[in-house]
């Protein structure tokens, strides 16, 4: 959409009337966030923020990647939620609460996990991405994506006290394509080195500090107004309130734009960042369908839950709820006699639990859902509750 | 001698210390001196051939080393050593 195809009503300008007064915005700053598309990947610490002020704002279409549910845990650093969307799609609670921020917007919602098949045509209709995702291989597939596109992406990272943030693959008024991420980085650290925010924290207040950052950074780029971050990364140290701004370059080995590039589509990030690399050996599966005529047929097992209480008061199966972390401890709860199924949402907690059970008490009879709760949801009880 | 700022994610490796202070003349020297001081920052900082690992970036003042003259980059006793690692923490 052109500006000069939009019109403001009176309520959008007296709305606006605090950015369309700033000499350097004006009215056509405030046209340009309406024709604009933004999609924010991460409705979590980083993106609530963003959403917040981007909304706001009055950027005219934002669209919301997350596949997740709104748990109570998230509600320390998630300031889009609230304690009545607990259980609700991160994507649906988002909408509702930012549509009543601003009913000028229009919101796009895409309630999945963004991966290799579906990054490209998510990102392709946007005119800019901010990332706001928690974990490497989806940072690599961002950035590798909006490269393929050509589009901007703002980055913004956060960890315990620390934050990140810059602005990649930005063309300059001069035409000239500032780093991307694979500049900056232009390898993961291999699993287990370096701790999520799920297991090293991160204080509520930080996500809220870089991913307003992100929001103030997308608004640069789609005005033109002021020197965006492109070519420069800044990092905030809250513990000690510091903060500084590096130099950082375009590389001539980068695999996606640099002078060989090698990496014309997207790639298996899991597979890029070492997630298959630490392969043990394999575990016994079931499938939903065998578990379901294992139910039926009234054949005597013991299903084990390893999610969290919230997921399972969303939906459960009859399982007995065991979270994963406690699973060591409850070792005693789980048989050695009959067979054992253990599940969780999608298949990963279920096997992390197996493993540890395996490792340290020597079970032998235990069997892994595969594909979790979800998959036995679409292949036998459709009218269960999906999150 | 060169100060060195390490990160949050790596303070737990330095005593909880966020600023060192390390005599050297270069920037290989002051990593070496560091993972001497303090062992268990090797495995972060270095890869199995002793080369700074691709995930960590060493940026003398506001300069990448390797738009300098990587781990030969000379220090002196006002340079600043930054270390800074690849975190991806934001949406959990």
């Amino acid at each position: 959409m052109s500006i000069h195809d939009i019109q403001f009503s009176k309520e959008e300008l007296a709305r606006y009337n605090r950015h369309i007064i700033i000499p350097e915005f004006g009215e056509e700053g405030q046209l340009k966030l309406k024709a604009a598309k933004v999609l924010i990947v991460g409705s979590g610490g980083l993106g609530s923020p963003a959403l917040l002020y981007l909304t706001a704002a009055g950027v005219g279409t934002i669209g919301i990647v997350d596949f997740d549910v709104v748990d109570d845990s998230n509600l320390q650093r998630q300031i889009l939620f609230d304690i009545h969307e607990i259980g609700n799609p991160k994507v649906e609670a988002a909408k509702r609460r930012l549509e009543a921020l601003n009913p000028h917007v229009r919101f796009i919602l895409h309630n999945t996990h963004l991966n290799s098949e579906n990054a490209l045509d998510i990102i392709k209709d946007y005119d800019v991405v901010a990332d706001g995702t928690d974990n490497f291989p989806t940072r690599y597939l961002v950035n590798d994506a909006t490269v393929l596109l050509d589009k901007p992406n703002v980055y913004g990272s956060i960890f315990q006290f620390e934050g990140q943030v810059s602005v990649f693959n930005f063309v300059n008024p001069s035409g000239e394509r500032g780093p991307n991420y694979r500049d900056l980085y232009p390898t993961p650290p291999p699993p287990g080195l370096v701790p999520s925010c799920a297991e090293g924290g991160v204080l509520g207040v930080l996500p809220g500090i870089i991913g307003s950052l992100q929001a103030l950074e997308v608004i640069k780029i789609i005005t033109g107004v002021g020197q965006t971050l492109s070519g420069r990364f800044f990092t905030f140290d809250a513990m000690n309130f510091e903060n500084r701004t590096f130099k950082i370059k375009r590389r001539a080995d980068n695999p996606l734009n640099g002078l060989n590039p090698s990496i014309r589509t997207l790639i298996d990030y899991e597979q890029f960042c070492g997630m298959r690399a630490v392969e043990e050996k394999p575990v016994k599966e079931i499938s939903a369908r065998e578990l379901y005529d294992w139910q039926v047929k009234g054949r005597p097992f013991k299903l084990i839950d390893v999610r969290e209480p919230s997921e399972f008061k969303i939906v459960q199966i009859g399982g007995e709820l065991i979270p994963l972390a406690t699973v060591a401890d409850h070792a005693e709860q789980i048989p050695r006699d009959i067979d054992v199924v253990v599940h969780c949402k999608a298949g990963v907690r279920s096997l992390k639990a197996i493993r540890e059970l395996e490792e340290k008490f020597g079970y032998t009879n235990l069997y892994n859902l595969k594909g979790g709760i979800i998959a036995y949801i679409d292949q036998v009880k459709p009218e269960l509750t999906r999150y | 001698m060169a100060t060195v700022i390490i990160p949050t994610p790596l303070r737990k490796f330095t005593n909880q210390t966020a600023r060192v202070n390390v005599e050297a003349g270069t920037v290989g020297e002051i990593i070496n001196r560091l993972t001497l001081d303090f062992p268990e920052l090797k495995k972060h900082l270095l890869d199995a051939q002793g080369s700074v690992r691709s995930f960590v970036n060493i940026f003398s003042g506001d300069e990448d080393i390797r738009d300098l003259q990587k781990e030969n980059t000379p220090v002196n006793s006002s340079t600043i050593i930054s270390i800074v690692p690849a975190i991806a923490g934001g949406h959990q």
